[in-house]
Formats: structure tokens, C-alpha cells, sequence
């Protein structure tokens, strides 16, 4: 799967979780520039990013993803 | 919403549940809905934010509008017990409290003696008993309580479960405490998250990287079955279960078509493989009777046949089993119709179990509200329909345990009422007798199911909890009153429940309803008569009646007008409010019934 491919992906989460039809995000989002982007939904976007990508995160990584970029390399870095 | 009948997908609803709660409000707002009020207080041990938002939807889709308080993280103790003003005002009308085994405080040891255990064991529950008892006496609401689900490792392997030093022998035990307190206290309900993370997989469910990432007891994915259950025991208290259950013969009772293969030919023996899975299935409907739920039949076929099927040996449900048999060719809709007429009950408190999706659909197009769970093959027909609760009992009345027969006996008089000319004479023929008293501790269950269930004959739709109505039997500026009523065919229990409210010599009437059962049988003018002649023992002059239209309640728009009352308000809603003047002359209108009189 391409960077772009898993972008596309993890858009759609983003969509889903912020109940937003027209959001557009890139690799550069990250929670910092997001109000929305709270404890609580980052729970349910690493849940997604799991059930969607068939993975299953450490609690470290888990933890320091707080960026789009994170989450792309995260799932690089499984093979995928 | 189909995305919320069971088998629903929790991640699927965690990840939208902000689209759905928007789409949920959409189809409220279009419909017109009327939603039942409901203000939850969730007092949680672990993280509570997706317990809360999904319990919302749930409740939403079952007709609620909740408003919820939830507790800072972790504080569900120290809340409870202690003074709390945001709660207080809040003044919930149920409070869920959510622990898990993470909030267990004294654990066994290895080196404890049996004696030590036990004292642990005793002081956990303690814990929460006192707690239950400090909400008990500031907030007298409904309490669900978790009970505790199993630990996902065993120390002693099997052992654990016995040995008091296992942590699964000390969960048990435990929870057995929790059940004897909630079989002898009204309004305090188990939520059996034991069974629910059974269902799910305890290993799923205890997953710790929800623990110790976001201090989740359980895993999010999981949590909308904590919600749908939970929302189904509101469900039940609030008087919104199912009643009816309808129920398909050919192939779905029994394997087989009974008008081709004959009554022999079906599958229902005991000798094979279908056969066994017919027969579990017939006694899974069976049991249903007997915990007070109406089954009828609606099959295609000619009666003769279908008499013939439920008649042959090999079948564990008999005709006498079901409170109507409805066999002929017509479109189930219309026979579903006119089972509602027939029992008097509304159909959107039927579920309909058909193994013709065609049939299932033709249904649902065509009644609004009905349950049809969708079944697929024989072996999986009773999870399919058991998950959805849809007669979760919270309590088991004596009334619930006859009422396959009570309302036998009703079609019975209906039968009979066809043979008078004069409907009067009917109503003599069945020498009716009522009770008509103040509501005292032992009606408050019956009473407030009666007032929280019924629709149709209900004046002011007044819904009201057993704290509630336990409070308001105590006071004096309130008349509250129960009427049950029996007559030749048998007891109809308590039928009916009015309430007065007492104001500057006038007596506002907060609730007037009766069971659709005795409707049309002059109970309401007995109920009146009661209450007017309480009146004047006061010393009240006048009477004032309200009526609040609902969808379900025109039945009794007329009603204050058929007994004499005179309209003095109307606003836009087209909320009535009547006057009677009691002191001139009011004659007694029941002329049908033997009330007994007060000692």
C-alpha cells in the first residue's frame, strides 16, 4: 500500500470520527492544529487505525502519535 | 435503526457515532416523535465518555430523550456517599453505576486465612452497600449496578474458581452478594456485564492496552453491547417492552409445510437432527408463556391444517399455548391487524417471527414500530431473537405470570359480548366486582408498571418512577388510588390507577388511566365515582381534569366531557383542561360494577 493509499484511509477515519464529510487532511495534520483532535477522539482514531489496518499498536506508539505522519510511518514500518 | 438491532457492529458505531446520533435526531424531528424524558446520572470507576455517548444512542432509538451527569473520573464512590449539589439538582431519575473489577479494593492473598478472606469479601460489599444506601436515601431513583465480570488470568489455573484464595471464586462470590441485595430492594438492577463479556470473549473484552492507554475497563468495541444492554433495562422499567410475540408455523415452528406434508410428515420428533433443533426451539417459545408473554399464530394456511400441526403428538406447543390462532390465506399485515384489535394491545408492542423474509418485510412495510428480528436458520433462530431483550424483565410481577390466561379470558368476553343486544346487559352478565383503595407499599410496583405502560386510555401519559410514586402515596395533599376488578371469567388485577393532587379545595387530576384490558367496561366511572366521593369526604368542591393528546390517547379525548365536566381552557397543543363542580349534585355513574366499600 502506497503513502497515498493509506492517507486516503486514514481520511476516511477522520471523516467518520469527526462526523465531517468535506475534511480534507494531509501528512502534516496534527493534533496540535486540530481543536477537535481531543483524548477522546484520538482513542476511537487509534482504535479505527487498528481494525482498519489490521494492526495492533504498542502503547508507546499509541502514544506518540500525534500527527498524520506518525500514523502513516507506524504502518509503513508493519510491512503494509 | 437497523445499525443498532442486534447483530450490530461496535466499531462500526463507535467510529460514527457522532453521524448517527445526528441521523437519529433527524428521523425524532421528522416524525414527529414524542420522546420519554429521562435524566441518567452515570457514576463511573474507569473512564465513562463512550459509555455515555453510547448509551445516548441507544435510548434515542428506543424513544428517549436522556439527559445525562456524569462523575469525574473515577469518583463514583465519594459522589454517591457523600453531599453533591451538581447532583442533587441534576435529580436523576436513575443512576447506572459503572465499576468493573478494576474498582475492587481488597483482593485475596495467597497468605490469607479463610477467615481473612471472608472479611475482605464482607467489607467490599459493605462498600457498596453503603453506597447504595446513601443514594437510596438522597436521591430514592432507580440504581443500575454493574455487576463484576470475571479477571482474564488464573493464578491457581482451574483452582481459581475454587479456592477462596482464586480471584474468579472471590468475583463469584461477590456478585452473589450483589444479586441477594437486588432480589430484596425495588428499583436496584443488575447490569450482568459477567454475561455480556462472556458473549463478547473475555479476552477481547479485558484488553488491557484500552487499561492503561485511556483508563477504559473494557474494550471500546465492546462497549455498545454495555450500552444496548444497559438501555434495555430503562427500556423495561419505563414499561417499553414487547408483549406480543407472533409467530410462524411452517418452518419456522416446525420443519416442513403442514398443508403438503401433513401433520406426520413435519419435522418437530425427537429422532432427528431438525426435528431436535424444531423441538429446542418450541420450548425456548414455550418458556416465553411463562414469564407472561402473549403468543399467537399467523400462518398461511387453512386452519384445519395448522390445528392439526399444533395438535399432532410430536408438538411441544399446543393451541391452548397461544392467546390467538390466526391460519387462513390473508396478508400477515391485516392478521396482525387485527390481532392488536383483538387483544387490545397496540401492534407496535408485537415482535413477528417469520422465516419468509418476504412475509418479514410485507410486515414492517406495513406496521410501523412492530419487532421483526431476522432469522436465518433453525439453529440460530433463538440467540437471534433472545439478544434483543424484547421482554427483558426487571421484575416479574404476579400479574405478568397470569397474564397468558387473564387475557385468554378476555377473548372469551369478547366472544360472549356479541351474544347481548344491549351492551348494559353484557356488562350485568359478567358480575363484575371491583377494589378500589389507597395505594399502599405492595401495589407501588404494579401501579407504576400500569401508569409507565399504558397508552391508550390515559388522560396525562403521566410516567413516574416507584420512588417516586413511593413518596407521593405518603403525602397528604395527594389522593392516590388503585382499582382491580374481577369478574365471572376470572381477575383482571390491578386495572386501573388515578391520582389527585390537592390544591386550595380544588383537586387536580395528575392521572387518570386504565389497562387496555377493561376498557369499555365502566371501570373508569367506578374509578370517578371513588374519587369524588373521597373529594367531598375533604371537603373539595371542585374536580379538574387535563388532557394532553398524545398519538396514542384520543380514545379518551371526550372522556371529562362524557362525565359531565365542562371544558374551561384549550391551548394550541390542544391540551384540555375541564371543571367539575362536585358539590351540586353529582350522581354516580357506574351502574355495572359492585364496588366494595371502604372498611
Amino acid at each position: 500500500m502506497s503513502r497515498d493509499e493509506i492517507l486516503e484511509k486514514i481520511q476516511e477515519i477522520f471523516r467518520d470520527v469527526f462526523d465531517d464529510e468535506q475534511l480534507e487532511i494531509d501528512e502534516q495534520t496534527n493534533r496540535e492544529d486540530f481543536g477537535e483532535w481531543d483524548s477522546l477522539t484520538h482513542i476511537s482514531i487509534v482504535m479505527e487505525l487498528m481494525q482498519v489496518f489490521n494492526v495492533k499498536f504498542t502503547m508507546d506508539e499509541a502514544s506518540a502519535m500525534n500527527s498524520v505522519e506518525k500514523m502513516i510511518v507506524a504502518i509503513v514500518e508493519r510491512g503494509l | 435503526m437497523k445499525e443498532l438491532q442486534y447483530p450490530f457492529d461496535g466499531e462500526y458505531i463507535i467510529r460514527k457515532k457522532k453521524q448517527i446520533k445526528r441521523r437519529l435526531l433527524e428521523s425524532v424531528n421528522n416524525e414527529k416523535q414524542q420522546l420519554t424524558k429521562v435524566k441518567i446520572a452515570v457514576l463511573g470507576g474507569s473512564t465513562t465518555s463512550d459509555v455515555v455517548a453510547c448509551l445516548e444512542l441507544f435510548l434515542l432509538d428506543n424513544g428517549f430523550e436522556p439527559q445525562f451527569y456524569e462523575s469525574d473520573y473515577n469518583r463514583y464512590w465519594e459522589e454517591a456517599m457523600f453531599d453533591n449539589e451538581k447532583l442533587s439538582a441534576f435529580a436523576p431519575n436513575i443512576i447506572y453505576i459503572y465499576t468493573t473489577n478494576r474498582n475492587i479494593m481488597s483482593w485475596p492473598f495467597m497468605t490469607d486465612s479463610n477467615e481473612q478472606i471472608q472479611d475482605k469479601l464482607e467489607r467490599e460489599f459493605k462498600r457498596f452497600q453503603d453506597m447504595w444506601e446513601s443514594l437510596e436515601k438522597r436521591y430514592q431513583c432507580i440504581v443500575i449496578q454493574n455487576n463484576m465480570e470475571f479477571v482474564d488470568y488464573r493464578l491457581l489455573g482451574n483452582g481459581d474458581a475454587v479456592d477462596c484464595h482464586g480471584k474468579i471464586n472471590y468475583l463469584q462470590r461477590l456478585n452473589a452478594k450483589f444479586y441477594e441485595y437486588a432480589r430484596a430492594h425495588e428499583r436496584f438492577y443488575i447490569n450482568d456485564i459477567q454475561y455480556l463479556s462472556a458473549c463478547y470473549g473475555l479476552d477481547k473484552w479485558a484488553d488491557r492496552f484500552y487499561w492503561f492507554m485511556y483508563k477504559y475497563a473494557m474494550d471500546i468495541k465492546a462497549i455498545p453491547l454495555l450500552a444496548d444492554s444497559v438501555s434495555k433495562i430503562i427500556k423495561s422499567i419505563y414499561g417499553k417492552n414487547k408483549k406480543v410475540l407472533v409467530i410462524d408455523l411452517d418452518n419456522t415452528l416446525w420443519g416442513g409445510m403442514v398443508g403438503e406434508n401433513g401433520a406426520d410428515g413435519l419435522e418437530m420428533q425427537v429422532d432427528t437432527v431438525k426435528g431436535q433443533a424444531y423441538r429446542e426451539f418450541q420450548e425456548y417459545i414455550k418458556e416465553q408463556r411463562d414469564i407472561g408473554v402473549l403468543l399467537c399464530v399467523c400462518s398461511k394456511n387453512n386452519e384445519q391444517d395448522a390445528l392439526e400441526g399444533l395438535n399432532s403428538k410430536q408438538c411441544i406447543l399446543k393451541p391452548d399455548d397461544f392467546s390467538a390462532i390466526k391460519a387462513n390465506w390473508e396478508n400477515k399485515s391485516i392478521n396482525i391487524n387485527v390481532l392488536s384489535k383483538e387483544l387490545t394491545l397496540l401492534p407496535e408492542s408485537f415482535v413477528f417471527v417469520d422465516d419468509n423474509a418476504v412475509e418479514r418485510e410485507e410486515v414492517r412495510q406495513r406496521i410501523s414500530g412492530i419487532a421483526i428480528p431476522e432469522i436465518s436458520s433453525i439453529e440460530n433462530f433463538i440467540r437471534e431473537i433472545d439478544r434483543n431483550s424484547y421482554f427483558e424483565m426487571t421484575s416479574l410481577t404476579g400479574d405478568d405470570l397470569q397474564r397468558a390466561d387473564m387475557y385468554k379470558a378476555n377473548a372469551r368476553r369478547v366472544k360472549e359480548s356479541k351474544k347481548f343486544e344491549n351492551y348494559e346487559d353484557f356488562l350485568l352478565s359478567l358480575k363484575m366486582k371491583a377494589e378500589i383503595k389507597e395505594i399502599s407499599t405492595e401495589q407501588v410496583a404494579r401501579t407504576v408498571q400500569l401508569m409507565n405502560k399504558s397508552n391508550q386510555f390515559n388522560l396525562t401519559t403521566l410516567r413516574m418512577t416507584e420512588g417516586e410514586m413511593a413518596i407521593i402515596m405518603m403525602r397528604e395533599e395527594y389522593i392516590a388510588m388503585y382499582g382491580s376488578l374481577t369478574d365471572c371469567y376470572g381477575e383482571n388485577g390491578i386495572v386501573s390507577v388515578v391520582l389527585g393532587y390537592i390544591e386550595d379545595r380544588i383537586c387536580h387530576i395528575k392521572a387518570f388511566l386504565l389497562s387496555c384490558r377493561v376498557i369499555k367496561r365502566d371501570m373508569e366511572k367506578a374509578m370517578l365515582d371513588r374519587l369524588v366521593s373521597e373529594c367531598c369526604h375533604k371537603g373539595i368542591s371542585e374536580l379538574r381534569g387535563y388532557y394532553y393528546p398524545t398519538e396514542k390517547n384520543k380514545l379518551v379525548k371526550d372522556f371529562y366531557s362524557d362525565m359531565g365536566f365542562e371544558k374551561i381552557d384549550e391551548d394550541t397543543y390542544g391540551n384540555t383542561t375541564w371543571k367539575l363542580d362536585i358539590l351540586r349534585n353529582y350522581s354516580n355513574k357506574n351502574k355495572v360494577i359492585q364496588v366494595e366499600e371502604i372498611g
